[in-house]
């Protein structure tokens, strides 16, 4: 109980801490809302009535103390250029990006896992070799990048897919997670060659142990040491690789979004910026933010659950 | 046992993987609807869909076929009558009055009334708030309503353009939530729109005029330009309005490419308060230095309207070519003018530009190009553009900047008023008496040859005074499959949906 009183009070201080910086570094850079809702249309007594209108003129700290206040309360405000309640925007864009990172995630579990552990098998055998050198490959390729290259790929070449046919989840399910298959990959392949290369050395590295030999002595199979006992230890670096690249994901989906015209939490959150829309800003750093620390704190727990020796304590 | 967990769970997380790829193999192919057609636009609406508050360009060209005001604008720059059934000007253009339509329906249902009309005009004249939403309307003496389909609007000043302004979007009072819910009198009605995602409108069954052919129509935010050319070719979108000659010259035969030109002042704008722009013969010097049929060609394929002041083209009536040529290339004329204003050995200055408009960043390139022959060091800065639009546009802090300038109506008025040393929006800073008198007097002016011939009168001005370095009316390529075809070009900023039909 303490432990997560504890958490939950270093991820309020954390998310106090994110808003505040955003909230001010927008003071910092140049353009205001009003002048950007206005655009040249403005004239210095429309631009000061809005202002007057929307609060700006008032210390920042007071417009901060305000903002957070009613977000508190549950109420995100008002989208300044698109006029609806924030709630709304978030709520309808949130699950594209979160299945994003679902796929992704799936994909990269399928993906490592089974290449971990063959390779760690075969350690040094011709396929093991290949697959360290396309994994070096593969690591090296920016996210955005390979998504250029599978739009090209799978899009223009072999055309199993229409690049920005993007549709709706809530006009066709099917077609939606469909469409968020490749942008995924996309996301998921750097990942996944990370986690192959340090399953591999994990479960090379756990083998070595005297357990491993003792398990050996007790007349086990090789595959039975590995599953039974191997795999188990050498699991928990990777969670902890996967709890880090899932967070990371959530990230990672932004700039994949913009790649594949996917108009999810990242596509908002980078007009809101450029629009100097503070409210839907505030409200998806606040929500990006809140998904980072709680797969931040699923990671903690997943470990007690494989190994009863780590303690959350 | 735990092995076998392990081993299903894999199979799981594969088959559901292989579940999803195939999932995507199916849900590609769109269904040809005879009925539909998907627009792509370049950006969102990220804006309030209250026609009187909208003010992004990409806003209003779409709420165009949503609204209309007592009169229209018509695609030979014309105005015909809306809700309007006709009008009449009277006084020597200080009283119009206006007879309402019969029976023309709101989206809603509900019919139009006088009280609407009053309510829609008087939104946009209210000064409360320092300034009323059109700046013409500061113009209006009274709207009365005299009888149930006679609204009467007097003038403190005659004005024979003031019908340009009467476009003003026809809204019920009885619509609370305007901002977000749009209601008006057009071809299309709303239906939802998405953020970054869509926008979608559907065919107005009650429209008093000539119906829209096509029934069901979604703009679709590209957000990503690289990706048009596959957007179109996918079948994502059938139609793009604003391509780039490369991107046109990419597509397939499956699309036509119309040509028209954006009606934009594109100009490199000069500061002329700040030094050493301040110096008439400077800002001749830079005049002379260029060459808009080279920048043409190296941007656009030679594509685009050579234009010399604050006019372009499409304002057949206003525009004049001569002053093209008031400043044709001559570099020695240019380096005579630099010494003379006290730069022998040329100076270095900063170009902004806003960085999401590529024509104008290209633009710049060349212009850098063409001042090295003076001995001019430009240098371009990129900004995004809010920044431009508070830095450049509302602070006037800045050297020069490449952009294109729009007319927010049909008059010559809303292209040259920003020029009059008092105007809110003269961005540039340009101080002129002489031009200030020839804006006045053509206001001022009730007869038509002797107002267009003012007008005419601030274009030489500002050419003359080289203002600015005019370069172009910029080209405009919509790429339309050829299922559809029907598409007209207005001398406005505005997507006319309503006249698309489909191919036979």
């Amino acid at each position: 109980m303490k432990y997560v009183g504890k958490k939950l009070l270093t991820m309020f201080l954390t998310l106090f801490a994110v808003t505040l910086f955003v909230f001010l570094s927008f003071h910092v850079i140049s353009g205001d809302p009003a002048t950007s809702m206005l655009g040249t249309e403005a004239t210095p007594i429309k631009v000061e009535a809005l202002r007057e209108e929307l609060g700006l003129n008032d210390p920042v700290l007071l417009q901060y103390a305000r903002w957070a206040g009613s977000f508190v309360t549950g109420d995100m405000g008002t989208s300044y250029s698109y006029r609806m309640p924030v709630s709304d925007m978030v709520a309808d864009k949130i699950p594209v990006t979160l299945t994003l990172t679902v796929i992704a995630f799936f994909l990269m579990v399928a993906i490592s896992i089974p290449l971990g552990i063959y390779t760690a098998k075969h350690a040094g055998g011709v396929v093991d070799r290949a697959i360290y050198m396309i994994n070096q490959v593969i690591m090296a390729i920016p996210p955005f990048f390979s998504g250029i290259l599978i739009t090209l790929l799978f899009g223009r070449i072999l055309k199993i897919f229409t690049p920005g046919g993007y549709v709706s989840y809530q006009k066709d399910f099917v077609g939606f997670v469909g469409y968020l298959f490749f942008p995924a990959l996309a996301i998921a392949l750097p990942k996944a060659a990370m986690a192959v290369k340090l399953l591999r050395s994990s479960v090379i590295g756990e083998s070595k142990l005297d357990y491993v030999r003792t398990a050996y002595s007790r007349g086990n199979q090789t595959k039975a040491v590995l599953y039974k006992h191997v795999l188990k230890n050498a699991l928990i670096p990777v969670v902890t690789f996967l709890g880090m690249a899932l967070a990371d994901m959530i990230a990672g989906s932004i700039i994949i979004e913009q790649v594949f015209s996917i108009p999810g939490i990242g596509r908002i959150l980078l007009t809101s910026i450029s629009n100097r829309d503070y409210p839907v800003v505030m409200a998806i750093i606040v929500c990006i933010a809140l998904l980072v620390l709680v797969v931040n704190m699923l990671v903690d727990v997943v470990y007690g659950l494989i190994d009863p020796r780590i303690s959350v304590e | 046992m735990k092995r076998n967990g392990l081993k299903k769970l894999l199979l799981v997380f594969v088959l559901s993987a292989l579940a999803v790829a195939l999932g995507g193999c199916s849900g590609d192919k769109k269904e040809e609807n005879s009925s539909q057609i998907t627009i792509g636009i370049p950006q969102d609406l990220e804006d309030s869909l209250d026609p009187h508050k909208a003010v992004a360009a990409g806003t209003k060209e779409v709420l165009f076929n949503l609204f209309e005001g007592l009169v229209k604008p018509a695609s030979d720059g014309s105005f015909i009558p809306a809700v309007a059934s006709k009008y009449e000007e009277s006084e020597g253009g200080k009283v119009y009055v206006f007879t309402l339509r019969d029976g023309v329906k709101f989206h809603d249902g509900s019919t139009v009334t006088a009280e609407d009309v009053k309510f829609s005009l008087d939104k946009c004249a209210d000064a409360s708030a320092g300034e009323p939403l059109v700046a013409a309307y500061s113009n209006i003496e009274s709207i009365e309503v005299t009888d149930a389909s006679t609204i009467v609007v007097t003038l403190k000043e005659a004005n024979t353009e003031f019908i340009a302004y009467m476009t003003t979007a026809i809204i019920p009072a009885s619509n609370s939530k305007a901002d977000t819910n749009p209601i008006g009198t057009g071809p299309y009605k709303f239906v939802s729109r998405s953020p970054q995602e869509n926008f979608i409108v559907t065919k107005f069954d009650e429209y008093w005029g000539d119906p829209a052919n096509i029934a069901d129509v979604t703009f679709k935010v590209c957000a990503n330009a690289d990706s048009i050319v596959m957007d179109l070719e996918g079948g994502s979108i059938d139609m793009f309005a604003r391509v780039t000659s490369t991107q046109a010259a990419e597509l397939s035969d499956e699309f036509e490419v119309l040509e028209g030109t954006m009606n934009l002042v594109q100009a490199l704008y000069l500061n002329n308060l700040e030094k050493p722009f301040d110096d008439v013969r400077v800002r001749q010097a830079l005049c002379y230095a260029i060459d808009p049929n080279e920048i043409m060609l190296m941007v656009s394929d030679g594509m685009g309207t050579e234009i010399g002041s604050s006019m372009f083209p499409a304002f057949s009536k206003y525009f004049v070519k001569e002053l093209n040529d008031t400043y044709n290339q001559d570099i020695d004329k240019a380096k005579q003018l630099l010494a003379d204003a006290g730069y022998p050995n040329g100076f270095s200055f900063t170009i902004t530009v806003p960085s999401n408009y590529q024509q104008h960043i290209d633009t710049a390139q060349v212009l850098v190009q063409e001042f090295k022959n003076i001995g001019v060091d430009a240098k371009i800065q990129l900004i995004e553009w809010d920044s431009w639009l508070s830095d450049v546009y509302q602070n006037r802090k800045f050297q020069s900047t490449v952009v294109g300038v729009d007319a927010s109506s049909l008059t010559a008025a809303s292209l040259l008023e920003r020029f009059t040393s008092t105007s809110s929006k003269n961005f540039i800073n340009f101080n002129s008496t002489e031009y200030d008198a020839a804006f006045a007097s053509a206001i001022a002016s009730t007869d038509d040859a002797e107002k267009t011939s003012y007008y005419k009168d601030c274009q030489r001005i500002l050419s003359e005074e080289a203002a600015n370095v005019y370069i172009q009316d910029l080209p405009e390529f919509v790429a339309l499959n050829k299922k559809y075809t029907g598409y007209e070009f207005y001398p406005l900023y505005v997507q006319d949906i309503a006249k698309l039909k489909l191919a036979e």
